[in-house]
């Protein structure tokens, strides 16, 4: 009997369990439904919500990266987002930050837009270009256990670390979080550097 | 100067780096430039500096973003052709109110040999103003340091995008026949 095609997993429950036990972590969201999804996964000061800059938020992530190496840096975006930026995985293999690890919700679609389907749908492999760029470690995973088996990985494992998780093109319902730029800079730094960061 | 060859008599790239070192900049992202080649090499050169070469330029504003969500001070290096590069990710400058030092060198618009610098060399200032950058250009090397003081102290004290030009006749004529 052939294998039955996973119908792909609930991108709010993978998000959730990704962030359920975080720590101090400081995460980062591309536009769109990563962005809904880490809000519904719990609001937090130390989320920085991109509303925008498209292909930015794995580089915001390296920069926050660099400038804080004692804590851990999750970047959590989309597949659109991710092959936006590409040229950024080959920029993070070269930098090696060791607390930065990637998260792509990967449902093969750009959802914001009208679901019109991505190049991960079209057989690009975002673990493989990672690979190829030269990350220590680069998996695809699309079952809920292998979420858990990957939560060690992004939260102690020396990276970076990248995983494409493979979610369902199901649109979750929205919960839209803070979207002032302003508001999100400074609910972030006085959080992680104190209040006198934002005089 | 009729060519972009630094002799260790060029001073400028030093006190741009002396500006940055005081400032307190510990992330310097950059596509490279000619222009930018003795700074890159000091940049690189200095342990409390993290140098990243970058892809395309526009990875740089994002990194500085972040850089500076995280507590440190950045800056991004660059020529004139990698402007348009970075258009929609300077919004995220803008809408967040981040500071961004930017250092980009001229082509296309002073003794330029390549028809295809001319079209974003002459266009870069404009550029950067439409995306709301304050642009501050120099045409003579014994203006660089006060400006690049300046520069980056309107930067990273009122959190806005800020770019020193250095014109190409700071630079000097790239040599075709070398």
């Amino acid at each position: 009997m052939a294998a039955k095609k996973p119908a792909g997993l609930d991108r709010r429950k993978v998000v959730a369990a990704l962030l359920a036990d975080r720590g101090d972590a400081l995460v980062v969201t591309g536009l769109g439904s990563p962005t809904y999804d880490t809000y519904a996964a719990g609001d937090h000061d130390l989320n920085f919500y991109l509303w925008g800059a498209m292909g930015g938020a794995v580089m915001a992530g390296l920069g926050l990266a660099l400038a804080q190496p004692k804590r851990r840096v999750l970047v959590i975006t989309g597949d659109g987002e991710m092959l936006m930026g590409i040229g950024s995985l080959a920029t993070v293999a070269c930098e090696a930050p060791k607390n930065l690890a990637i998260a792509v919700i990967d449902n093969g679609h750009y959802g914001e837009t009208g679901m019109q389907r991505a190049h991960t749908a079209r057989g690009v492999d975002l673990a493989g270009i990672a690979k190829a760029a030269g990350f220590k470690s680069a998996t695809t995973i699309s079952t809920m256990p292998a979420v858990q088996a990957w939560l060690p990985a992004w939260q102690k494992k020396a990276g970076p670390v990248f995983a494409d998780i493979k979610v369902a093109a199901t649109p979750a319902p929205m919960r839209l979080p803070l979207r002032d730029g302003t508001a999100i800079k400074h609910r972030f730094r006085s959080a992680l550097l104190g209040a006198d960061a934002i005089k | 100067m009729t060519t972009d060859q630094q002799t260790s008599a060029t001073v400028w790239p030093d006190e741009i780096y002396e500006v940055l070192k005081q400032a307190g900049i510990t992330q310097v992202a950059y596509v490279p430039d000619a222009g930018h080649a003795k700074l890159i090499n000091r940049c690189h050169a200095d342990k409390a500096m993290r140098a990243v070469s970058l892809t395309t330029e526009e990875e740089g504003v994002a990194m500085l973003a972040g850089a500076w969500m995280g507590g440190a001070k950045g800056v991004l290096l660059m020529q004139s052709s990698g402007v348009g590069n970075c258009i929609n990710m300077l919004s995220m400058i803008e809408e967040c109110r981040l500071p961004l030092l930017m250092i980009v060198t001229m082509r296309g618009v002073w003794g330029e040999f390549n028809p295809w610098q001319v079209p974003m060399g002459g266009s870069t200032a404009a550029a950067l103003e439409n995306a709301g950058v304050i642009v501050h250009s120099v045409e003579r090397a014994e203006d660089i340091r006060e400006t690049i003081h300046a520069c980056t102290a309107l930067a990273f004290n009122t959190q806005r995008p800020v770019a020193m030009l250095i014109q190409q006749r700071v630079i000097g004529f790239k040599n075709w026949n070398k």
